[in-house]
């Protein structure tokens, strides 16, 4: 009950302000008859009249997962945003190998296999893409 | 006469060595794709798309390697549908119903067979239909000004959850939040930034593949998390991996029925390929189910889903490539696979591009064909992909989804956004919000305003030029029926289907 009537708040809000952006877009000096507001005050107006239904009468709330399965989840987004940060100053190869082998980790398998886990995936993703497909990846200092 | 010319020419195209080499090799991913559990045909699509474009293949050889891997997802859903009775995606979910008793029975190896064999004859015959319909209907896109095409868009948007939807407010907040997103950048036509807060990477507007592969992707990885271990293979024997010619006597006749109403079903807006196998199930199964044979194995019962939703599959590309409009979300998918190589489907496409489209369709016959021999004999090979375990299998999709981002753009900004929509697409799927109109609006909101600004500049401001022809009226009552229509019977339909696969079940496995 309580995740949809969230889900239909945050449409209604995020609806509201969509259409107060909308409202405050700078005309330009071509004119059409349609303008560039017009067609985003739709959008929101249909948001906000979406977000009608799960407010008052919202679905039986979904099965969330436990505290736990969170906490890995929560964790997950971590590695993938720690990765996408580091990437660039790692190059393609360490960086992957550490995500890879703590994903393998988190879903399961022994470290000392996540860790081999982790490096066979980089380096066949490597061999593959870049040296047979010719794909660009990202260079590290140590050139990989 | 015209049309067997212009596909003669499309063998041409497609029939070159290294076009078949791509046809196979993409035949191969794809089956391995639709093989593994939890990574069905778009997902599989998604992630290839980026890799497939910044390979720089040109056009052609890169349409025919996708629509390959799309085609062998297809066939390899079946495979964990009969063999674990997890259904490989959401259309081969009817197989499971006599696939796994037949699997239980020690038949596996002859429900593979036959399940090939079905997908084969509904895939040809759906892409036969292809041929006949789609020049037909674009004779009809012709006559389409700007009004229709708005009015066809949100028909696309009205139809999308299908007569089965559970919840049509939330599949309409599923479209505004897309279009929503396809509105930041720079407004093509007055140069107007809108929604960009200044932020340099937004000024061209959110790549699709982007949004496209952290939607699907990413979210299920994270799915994936939440129910780790949850599903581990177990060890088939497979058995003969042959059909008796007595099994095929028994269900051509099944399989024609079930690639006509698989066709029909994919053509119409808001059906979808697992109705299309729905249908074919429960109308084989009310024909000539007399001895209660179905739900525990029986060979009908395989030959009816897959040949109804490898058909549907072919026909849902009719109104997507004449049209330019998907109804279903694998062909919307596929028709951002069609954007990103600058090729826009609709009419124009036939008149100007033939050689693309023709190339295409008969790259669909031949990825038939290849599927069907590579099938038969290899199917043992495909087992044993679905053994490989998760804790291997989700970090390299993880990463590989990473690295076909990465080389579109090079920017962590984008990596960042992607993972933003891997977070929000794995609530949203929790929350029961359809994904695919959030795709789709992606990818048509600006052509939908565009042909909105056009019609208002004809009209010059006259907002009702959008009702005024007789084609554009038709096409806005379908879309308020289609939108209507499953507020009244969406339970009912929800309702049958549940329970056709509740009962099979119980049938099948009486603990």
């Amino acid at each position: 009950m309580t995740s949809d009537r969230v889900l239909g708040a945050v449409c209604l809000v995020l609806g509201l302000a969509f259409m107060f952006g909308a409202s405050r877009i700078q005309t330009g000096f071509i004119l059409d008859p349609l303008g560039p507001k017009t067609f985003p005050m739709i959008i929101g107006g249909l948001l906000v009249l979406s977000s009608i239904v799960p407010l008052v009468k919202p679905d039986p709330a979904p099965g969330w997962p436990s505290a736990r399965a969170m906490m890995e989840i929560a964790l997950a987004l971590a590695v993938f945003v720690g990765y996408a940060v580091v990437l660039p100053e790692l190059g393609f190869v360490p960086a992957t190998a550490i995500a890879a082998a703590a994903l393998s980790w988190r879903l399961g398998n022994t470290p000392l296999k996540s860790i081999l886990c982790g490096v066979g995936i980089a380096v066949g993703i490597y061999v593959v893409f870049h040296l047979i497909l010719g794909l660009s990846l990202a260079k590290g200092p140590l050139g990989i | 006469m015209d049309t067997l010319a212009l596909l003669a020419q499309g063998f041409a195209v497609a029939l070159t060595p290294e076009n078949l080499a791509l046809a196979f090799l993409g035949c191969f991913l794809g089956t391995i794709i639709g093989a593994l559990p939890g990574l069905g045909p778009s997902n599989g699509v998604a992630i290839l798309i980026p890799l497939a474009f910044t390979l720089g293949l040109p056009a052609t050889p890169a349409l025919i390697l996708l629509t390959s891997v799309y085609y062998g997802a297809m066939y390899g859903g079946r495979i964990s549908s009969i063999l674990l009775n997890i259904p490989g995606d959401e259309p081969a979910l009817m197989t499971t119903l006599d696939g796994y008793p037949m699997a239980r029975q020690g038949k596996a190896g002859e429900a593979l067979a036959l399940s090939g064999v079905s997908s084969f004859v509904g895939s040809f015959f759906a892409t036969c239909g292809l041929v006949l319909l789609a020049p037909v209907l674009v004779k009809l896109a012709l006559l389409f000004g700007p009004a229709e095409y708005f009015a066809l868009f949100t028909l696309a948007f009205a139809t999308l959850g299908g007569i089965s939807s559970r919840n049509q407010s939330k599949s309409a907040m599923a479209a505004a939040i897309g279009l929503g997103l396809a509105m930041i950048g720079i407004d093509g036509s007055t140069g107007t930034q809108r929604f960009t807060f200044g932020e340099i990477h937004l000024l061209e507007g959110i790549d699709f593949l982007v949004a496209i592969v952290g939607l699907f992707a990413i979210s299920e990885v994270f799915l994936f998390l939440e129910h780790r271990g949850a599903d581990a293979a177990v060890g088939v024997s497979l058995g003969r991996i042959t059909v008796p010619l007595a099994t095929l006597a028994k269900t051509w006749m099944t399989m024609v029925r079930s690639t006509v109403l698989g066709f029909v079903a994919g053509v119409l807006p808001g059906a979808g390929a697992s109705l299309g196998s729905f249908i074919a199930y429960t109308f084989e199964k009310r024909l000539v189910d007399k001895a209660g044979t179905f739900g525990s194995g029986d060979p009908r019962g395989v030959a009816a889903p897959e040949a109804g939703n490898n058909a549907a599959a072919g026909g849902a590309l009719v109104p997507m490539l004449s049209l330019g409009v998907p109804g279903s979300g694998t062909t919307a998918v596929l028709l951002a696979m069609l954007l990103a190589l600058n090729i826009t489907p609709g009419p124009l496409l036939f008149q100007n591009n033939p050689d693309v489209v023709w190339g295409l369709i008969a790259a669909l016959f031949i990825a038939n064909f290849m599927l069907l021999l590579m099938n038969i004999p290899m199917v043992g090979l495909f087992v044993r992909v679905l053994m490989v375990p998760p804790h291997i299998l989700m970090p390299a999709v993880a990463m590989i989804s990473f690295v076909g981002i990465y080389s579109i753009s090079g920017s962590t900004f984008d990596l960042m956004l992607m993972i933003g929509f891997g977070a929000l697409g794995y609530v949203l799927r929790k929350l029961d919000v359809p994904l695919v109109p959030i795709i789709l609006g992606i990818l048509l909101g600006n052509q939908m305003e565009d042909n909105l600004r056009r019609a208002l500049t004809i009209s010059n401001g006259e907002w009702s030029a959008l009702v005024a022809s007789p084609l554009s009226i038709g096409i806005w009552s379908l879309a308020v029926v289609g939108f209507v229509a499953p507020l009244v019977f969406g339970k009912v339909v929800q309702a049958k289907m549940s329970a056709t696969v509740r009962r099979a079940a119980a049938e099948a496995d009486p603990d």
